[in-house]
């Protein structure tokens, strides 16, 4: 029972983290329709970005999360309006530009940084476990599941309760009638991809007292992010949320029961038949195109 | 058509070498071509410097650099400068064998140094095997293998575990929890560990290996938690084992009462994790950068001046830097107008050179003589030696497989 508590409990904390990371691709994914590929490359530069902070500037991650989400959002806003803008009429395209800017990015890094893993510390605040029970849950694992629920609550309340959520959620029911209306979809494209960069920036950020930070480390995170937003739906927050959670407790279940490699192939193959039975997601958006 | 021009070609390159003097021995090495040629002698080096595995290879890259350029300055070898040749093989294997074959026959390199995987490795070695060339392997690994074209220059499982799984058994328990990656070498690795834990009387409580890059370690730390292991015999490379080491210490286990052992964990790994994390779990390789000796001070000071002071070096980069040594004495053993990949072989047999773990020696089967070391890390992430070995240790890639030795006639069995 202890092992089944402590199993849901990194099942959960597996569930922020694809969350956080999947946020972001699921608002580009499902407003644009745009296959990110290097949403992997923006979770990395925030990772880099809150080194760098750390490093010349001494601040916790804690502290640079702002200014993190800036300038993330930033050099997302830099890649929609010297790259992606140019290509919304061939889907396809995008893919291939930006698999292309994922690995410039990537090269980058690894010339003008170096290719070494870099270390950015725990906030001390954040560090030991917090015990109930027989449970033993590390508080900044708890921290981030904290945080990837409020950040869910800001994005909701940004796509359903201001005026820009307003004017995004018309750009994706219909571009044409929007502008008619005086909407300039191509300003709303823009915002929200900066918006998704910067929510990958952030979640690079809180990463980093988990993983190691190296060039590559957004290549692993970014194929889980898109299963968990293809399993919950294009396009849905909620389905992203309840995908993330899915995938993440259905992990940490088979895991315990088999072991780490056979049970990622256990949910894996979980996801396939769900694709097989459902493959609009869990929550298909029912708009009328 | 092809074939005939190219025969022709052949042909006019043979009667050149002839009316060149005695030019036969290179003549019959295939290449037509002598490889000391003009007081040079050429060189490959085949180290990624773009790419997944640039993060280790750039630091082996450097090392071999660093020493060669050394010889170059000191006056070369036996009055010959050694002429580089780079290749970036892009951390892509079939990339490996392509730039090998351009090192070893559009450069006529007498010598490639070269990769840290064994996947790479494993790609070259056809290369080097049918040119007869010759490839100079810096890294540890799992042993298994005995070509006659590649100095193995690592630790193979009886140096890096001979010692040290006793002195864990001794210190800390008999319980092993083995956790790795899914691969080739932590999984001989762990062969090796399960063979010297039974006739210690201890046991394996678990096994168990994720796949590469694997970063979230919450189920094994619950396994890990469950089982309350002795101790955690970690085969993890790169990036999974600095998630793993944060999320050990995030999970609150103290490395007095249940330590990591690592044989992959090095100071690169180790200045990722951080010192706090890091600190009081052990690791044996042949080589630390704190390891104190002459050898080790200059080539530490000769590494940071060069590279910069937050640079480390570890036991792969000291084996890339001490192979280009071996290669030196190798070939000043040698009449200048017979040097030849294999020739080179042949007097690196039995060789000693001075490395800053101490001096080793390239045995008959290849391999090279060590000293292996168990150490503690510490919090500013250098590692204190607790035990060194007493004597220098001979390579058996072959251990743990019964009626099977590596000689110096290659692969004997029975």
């Amino acid at each position: 029972m202890d092992a089944l508590l402590n199993q849901a409990f990194a099942g959960l904390s597996m569930a922020s983290i694809l969350l956080i990371v999947g946020l972001g691709l699921a608002i580009i994914y499902g407003s644009m329709g745009v296959i990110n590929l290097a949403h992997g490359e923006f979770v990395m530069l925030g990772a880099y970005v809150a080194w760098a902070m750390q490093t010349f500037l001494g601040f916790s991650i804690l502290t640079s999360l702002p200014l993190i989400f800036v300038v993330i959002a930033f050099v997302g806003w830099l890649v929609e309006r010297g790259v992606v803008h140019r290509l919304y009429r061939r889907p396809l395209d995008t893919i291939l530009a930006t698999w292309g800017i994922g690995i410039v990015l990537q090269q980058l890094v690894r010339m003008f940084i170096g290719p070494e893993s870099r270390f950015v510390a725990t906030p001390s605040l954040l560090e030991g476990n917090t015990v109930i029970g027989a449970v033993v849950m590390s508080n900044y694992r708890l921290f981030v599941i904290v945080f990837a629920l409020a950040v869910l609550a800001a994005t909701w309340a940004l796509m359903t309760r201001t005026e820009f959520g307003t004017r995004l959620r018309a750009v994706i029911q219909n571009r044409e009638i929007s502008e008619c209306y005086g909407i300039r979809a191509e300003k709303v494209y823009a915002m929200t991809f900066a918006y998704g960069a910067g929510l990958a920036g952030v979640a690079g950020a809180l990463l980093t007292p988990l993983v190691s930070t190296t060039p590559s480390m957004g290549t692993y995170l970014v194929v889980d992010a898109f299963l968990v937003v293809i399993i919950g739906g294009v396009g849905s927050l909620i389905g992203t949320a309840v995908a993330a959670a899915a995938v993440g407790e259905a992990t940490a279940l088979f895991s315990m029961l088999m072991n780490d490699t056979l049970g990622r192939i256990a949910v894996l193959l979980a996801i396939i038949l769900l694709i097989r039975f459902r493959p609009n997601g869990l929550f298909p958006q029912t708009i009328r195109r | 058509m092809r074939r005939r021009s190219f025969m022709k070609g052949l042909g006019a390159t043979g009667g050149l070498a002839m009316t060149s003097g005695l030019a036969a021995p290179a003549l019959l090495s295939g290449a037509g071509r002598a490889y000391a040629q003009g007081g040079e002698l050429n060189v490959g080096l085949l180290f990624s410097l773009t790419g997944a595995v640039a993060v280790v290879e750039r630091t082996l890259h450097d090392a071999a650099l660093m020493a060669i350029e050394e010889i170059n300055a000191a006056g070369g070898v036996a009055g010959m400068q050694l002429k580089t040749f780079i290749e970036d093989p892009a951390s892509d294997p079939a990339t490996y064998a392509d730039r090998a074959r351009r090192l070893v026959i559009r450069d006529n390199c007498v010598s490639v140094f070269g990769s840290y995987t064994s996947a790479s490795r494993q790609a070259v070695l056809p290369v080097v095997e049918q040119r007869n060339n010759l490839y100079w392997y810096p890294t540890l690994y799992e042993g298994r293998e005995c070509s006659r074209n590649v100095m193995y220059g690592g630790a193979v499982p009886n140096q890096q575990q001979q010692d040290f799984v006793p002195w864990l058994t001794e210190n800390f328990g008999k319980r092993f929890f083995l956790i790795g990656n899914n691969y080739v070498y932590p999984r001989e690795e762990n062969n090796v560990c399960k063979m010297l834990l039974a006739g210690l009387g201890g046991e394996a409580v678990h096994e168990e290996y994720v796949p590469l890059g694997h970063s979230d370690f919450s189920s094994v730390i619950n396994r890990i938690r469950t089982e309350q292991p002795d101790v955690v015999f970690c085969t993890l490379v790169g990036d999974s084992d600095v998630a793993f080491a944060r999320q050990y210490h995030a999970a609150g286990f103290d490395p007095e009462k249940m330590p990591c052992a690592s044989l992959t964990r090095s100071e690169v790994e180790v200045q990722a994790i951080g010192g706090e994390a890091a600190v009081g779990h052990f690791s044996s390789a042949p080589y630390f950068m704190g390891y104190q000796s002459p050898e080790n001070e200059k080539f530490v000071q000769a590494y940071l001046s060069r590279y910069g002071a937050d640079q480390v070096t570890h036991f792969v980069s000291e084996a890339a830097y001490f192979q280009v040594y071996q290669f030196k004495a190798a070939v000043e053993k040698l009449d200048p107008a017979n040097i030849t990949p294999a020739a080179i072989r042949d007097a690196a047999v039995g060789l000693t050179t001075m490395a800053p773990q101490g001096e080793v020696l390239i045995d008959a089967n290849l391999h090279t003589h060590l000293w292996p070391k168990i150490a503690r890390w510490k919090s500013d992430g250098q590692a204190e030696i607790l035990v060194q070995s007493e004597a220098r240790v001979a390579p058996d890639p072959y251990w743990a497989y019964e009626g099977e030795t590596c000689t110096g006639e290659g692969l004997v069995r029975g």
